[in-house]
């Protein structure tokens, strides 16, 4: 297998304002976020040979590329459609850059958008049309609050406990946001109302979910050679991993709800291609999956940031804060941007893109010398997981 | 020998007081609680876990027909018997049937049981019985009014636990209590007149005629199961028999569970096997447009029966109070509830055929190459991707604890509006399933907590009903 390091390089990217977008429809979402990313990367759209378009059908709108070629008006050029639960946004950048890394295309689209705000509820719904019976009042707060209980017991945590660890994930994320123009929320919130807010699904409360948002986000990819063609600070692919499991964790046979395959497998792809060691040491900024505040806490240990049942240190000595040794979530995370589906990995992997570059909007939020980032998906009941890794020099790590 | 192999019953976990009712609508009360029917419960649902609790410890493959009897099935057009046989795991090579529209249904569908097995054209008939009937809101029916279920495994084998000495029917047509094909309450015709003239009246004739018919007269008998509509009705026509109303009637059930239908009659002879001893003789009469009445001998065998079910004295002590009227009427039907989040996939014809060793018989697959177990049944090994080389293993009566879970306010309904999921682990190679938990406090979920599986009906789209299994706190 070869490695897909510093084959592709991003050379432009836009992502909308997210947000309740009452006044925007899914059309007006792809149109903010590629017309950003043309202005971004100084092309012309006529250019364009290829698209990937991120977006989940059901229940959210839209099928087909059709609400991405009509906005656009991309005409004559070939286009798919990709969907893979939450990491529906990188699936979408991992296949464009695959049609770029082979030689097929010189200058590529990828396009992740959601409008969830059509939808009348809160939320995604409940039920994934899996089956009748089997999933029909599952829920993804209710999904991935089971991992939050069981986590919480595995390492002997009270519920209290295990609140508070959670709560200040959300704490950093929301101050995080503060700082975020396109964010949705701009709230800063204290440990006392994060653990004291109502219920969602236990043991989550309001604050230990992600917002319910609008948004698209978009990358334009060239071959690495090409690159500085068109700017002097691309970036550059380091490792596209992805992998699913076989059955939903609730069907396992002795899953510890712990240990998920999907996470771990596809870190560690992407990470022998970029060539990281250690991640911990050698990740200067990660964009992780924080739908609930407990889904980041375990990923801190499936994605090597921390060991096994030791997030809680690594939380309280402050290790994923802005000012700290791995910032995790620099722009408020999907707690602050909301989740809609398709947009969010490439909205992840625009932060990554931006603070590498330095070019962080709002300069308190901006890292001080990162030169290697990652950004991370997981998503179903949970069953897929996805991560890009991006550097800034050739050659490096 | 015809006779009774086994009994089982059900009762609905959630109990009303009549002071209840009575203070919604500043009426008196009758004292005394009845049982309600969950919001998911319907009456092949309370069939389903009497049948179970009358199959514990036995060969379900042995039985070989499965009656269903119901005066409030949930289909007008459909049987009801073939989904309670699918939930109790029988074989598919069995007589089913669905008796209704009478209050005797279950003891016409026990007779038929009886005439099945003496002719030798079964050998093993599980009679059910359920019902769950409404009283119009401020009757004196809505507070005397139960749910329940009861079960009768009826055979012909060398040493049934009791036989079957004789029967007495016979048929009146009169307007005593009726539903139209429209209708949701029990109406009825003026007390005095029904209660004279039907049921005091035709019971009388079919308990005589029986007791004639053998030669028997009323010190005979051990235990009169006489089903009533009231007590007063009850203990009016065991007096006027002759019967000892303290030591020979059998308690109508009415203060603690009220008047289940048609599985009335079964409920009460379940109760009164509880406390059989070999010798007893029993007489059972039910009523409902005329009247069948039985003659029951307990034999030796009884004492086999009866450490392997919950019965009716093992389901009333398992309880909880229904905190409002409100949600009586809710759970019923009678208040339309919001909805929760919509439902994304209704239920299809097909898919249900398709699935219902899973998702009706609660079947899992065991892979003969590593001995894995998957929930729902998987073709391809999970762990060693053996391709259909699995046996299919029963899941719902597995031991099991909850291995994970949540409580879920998003998608419940108003009147139940956190939905307990739970990751269930079964006492069976790590098998696991994910199942709402249903007739609980979801504030003591709790991991570790030991559950069992019951049949239950999970939402109505397409225009049918669509059931699954849940799991419950162990009761």
């Amino acid at each position: 297998m070869e490695s897909i390091k510093d084959k592709v390089a991003i050379i432009g990217m836009g992502c909308t304002k997210f947000g309740e977008r009452w006044d925007a429809g899914l059309d007006d979402l792809v149109i903010e976020a590629a017309y950003e990313a043309y202005e971004d990367a100084g092309i012309d759209p006529k250019d364009i040979q290829a698209c990937w378009y991120g977006s989940v059908t059901q229940p959210m709108v839209g099928i087909g590329c059709t609400h991405l070629a009509g906005p656009l008006k991309l005409h004559g050029i070939p286009m798919s459609r990709v969907e893979n639960w939450c990491t529906t946004g990188h699936e979408a950048l991992r296949n464009a850059c695959f049609g770029v890394a082979c030689g097929m295309y010189d200058l590529v689209l990828a396009l992740g958008v959601e409008k969830l705000k059509d939808t009348g509820f809160p939320g995604l719904g409940a039920g994934r049309g899996m089956s009748t019976v089997l999933e029909a009042r599952r829920t993804a707060p209710g999904s991935f609050g089971m991992i939050a209980t069981r986590y919480f017991y595995t390492y002997g945590l009270s519920p209290q406990e295990g609140k508070r660890i959670i709560g200040k994930i959300a704490v950093k994320n929301h101050y995080n946001g503060s700082l975020c123009p396109k964010a949705h929320f701009h709230n800063r919130v204290t440990l006392e109302q994060v653990t004291s807010a109502p219920i969602i699904a236990w043991p989550l409360g309001l604050f230990d979910c992600c917002g319910n948002s609008d948004g698209s986000a978009a990358a334009l990819l060239v071959p690495a050679s090409q690159a500085r063609k068109y700017r002097d600070d691309p970036i550059y692919i380091k490792g596209l991993g992805a992998a699913h499991s076989a059955l939903l964790p609730q069907n396992r046979p002795g899953f510890d709800w712990l240990h998920f395959e999907e996470v771990i497998n596809s870190s560690h792809q992407a990470y022998e291609q970029a060539g990281v060691k250690n991640p911990r040491e050698q990740i200067d900024i990660a964009e992780v999956h924080d739908c609930f505040t407990s889904t980041e806490l375990l990923l801190y240990e499936l994605l090597g940031f921390s060991p096994e049942g030791k997030s809680k240190e690594d939380i309280d000595s402050g290790l994923f804060e802005l000012s700290g040794g791995l910032p995790v979530n620099s722009d408020g995370g999907l707690k602050c941007f909301g989740h809609p589906v398709g947009a969010s990995g490439l909205r992840m992997t625009y932060e990554v893109y931006k603070q590498l570059q330095g070019k962080a909007q709002s300069p308190e939020r901006q890292l001080k010398n990162a030169r290697l980032g990652i950004s991370q998906t997981f998503g179903g009941p949970p069953q897929v997981a996805a991560v890009a890794i991006l550097g800034k020099e050739l050659g490096y790590p | 020998m015809a006779g009774i192999i086994s009994y089982g019953a059900y009762i609905p976990l959630w109990r009303l007081s009549r002071e209840a009712i009575a203070a919604a609508w500043g009426s008196a009360s009758a004292g005394g609680e009845r049982s309600v029917a969950n919001n998911d419960e319907d009456t092949i649902t309370m069939a389903s876990e009497a049948a179970i609790d009358c199959l514990a410890g036995l060969q379900r493959e042995k039985v070989d027909g499965l009656y269903f009897a119901s005066t409030t099935s949930p289909y007008k057009e459909k049987e009801c018997s073939t989904l309670v046989a699918m939930a109790a795991d029988l074989r598919p090579e069995i007589i089913t049937a669905d008796f209704g529209n009478s209050l005797r249904a279950a003891t016409a569908a026990f007779r038929a049981a009886l005439d099945a097995v003496v002719s030798g054209s079964a050998s093993q008939v599980l009679v059910t019985a359920s019902d769950c009937r409404i009283g119009y809101p401020r009757s004196n029916y809505e507070q005397a009014f139960g749910d329940a279920a009861a079960a009768l495994l009826i055979g012909n084998t060398a040493k049934p636990a009791v036989t079957v000495e004789g029967t007495h029917s016979l048929s009146n047509e009169l307007y005593d209590v009726w539903r139209l094909d429209k209708d949701t309450y029990v109406q009825s015709w003026e007390d005095r007149f029904i209660i004279e003239h039907g049921y005091t009246e035709n019971m009388e004739r079919a308990i005589s005629g029986l007791l004639r018919k053998k030669a028997l007269s009323v010190q005979d008998i051990t235990k009169a199961v006489l089903y009533a509509p009231t007590s007063r009705a009850q203990q009016g026509l065991a007096r006027r028999l002759g019967f000892d109303v303290k030591t020979q009637l059998q308690n109508l059930l009415v203060n603690n569970v009220g008047i289940t239908g048609c599985a009335h009659a079964l409920l009460m002879l379940v109760a009164a096997l509880e406390e059989a001893k070999a010798g007893d003789k029993i007489l059972v009469a039910s009523y409902g447009s005329g009247c069948d009445a039985f003659l029951l001998s307990v034999t030796e065998g009884i004492e086999r029966v009866k450490g392997n079910k919950r019965g009716v004295k093992g389901y009333l002590d398992s309880k909880r109070p229904l905190s409002s009227y409100a949600r009586y009427l809710s759970y019923r039907g009678l208040l339309e509830p919001q909805p929760g989040e919509p439902f994304r996939l209704f239920p299809a014809a097909t898919t249900s055929w398709r699935e219902r060793n899973w998702a009706i018989r609660m079947h899992g697959s065991k892979c003969k190459n590593c001995g894995t177990v998957t929930f729902p049944i998987e073709r391809v090994c999970y762990n060693c991707r053996s391709k259909d080389n699995f046996e299919e293993v029963r899941l719902s009566d597995r031991k099991a604890r909850v291995f994970t879970f949540t409580l879920d306010n998003l998608a419940g309904r108003s009147d139940d509006p956190t939905i307990p999921q739970i990751g269930v682990e079964f006492d069976c190679e790590g098998a696991r399933a994910y199942l709402p938990m249903t007739d609980c406090d979801p504030g003591e979920v709790k991991v570790d907590m030991p559950v069992e599986m019951t049949f239950r009906r999970l939402y109505e789209g397409a225009g049918m009903y669509n059931y699954f299994w849940k799991c419950r706190p162990i009761r």
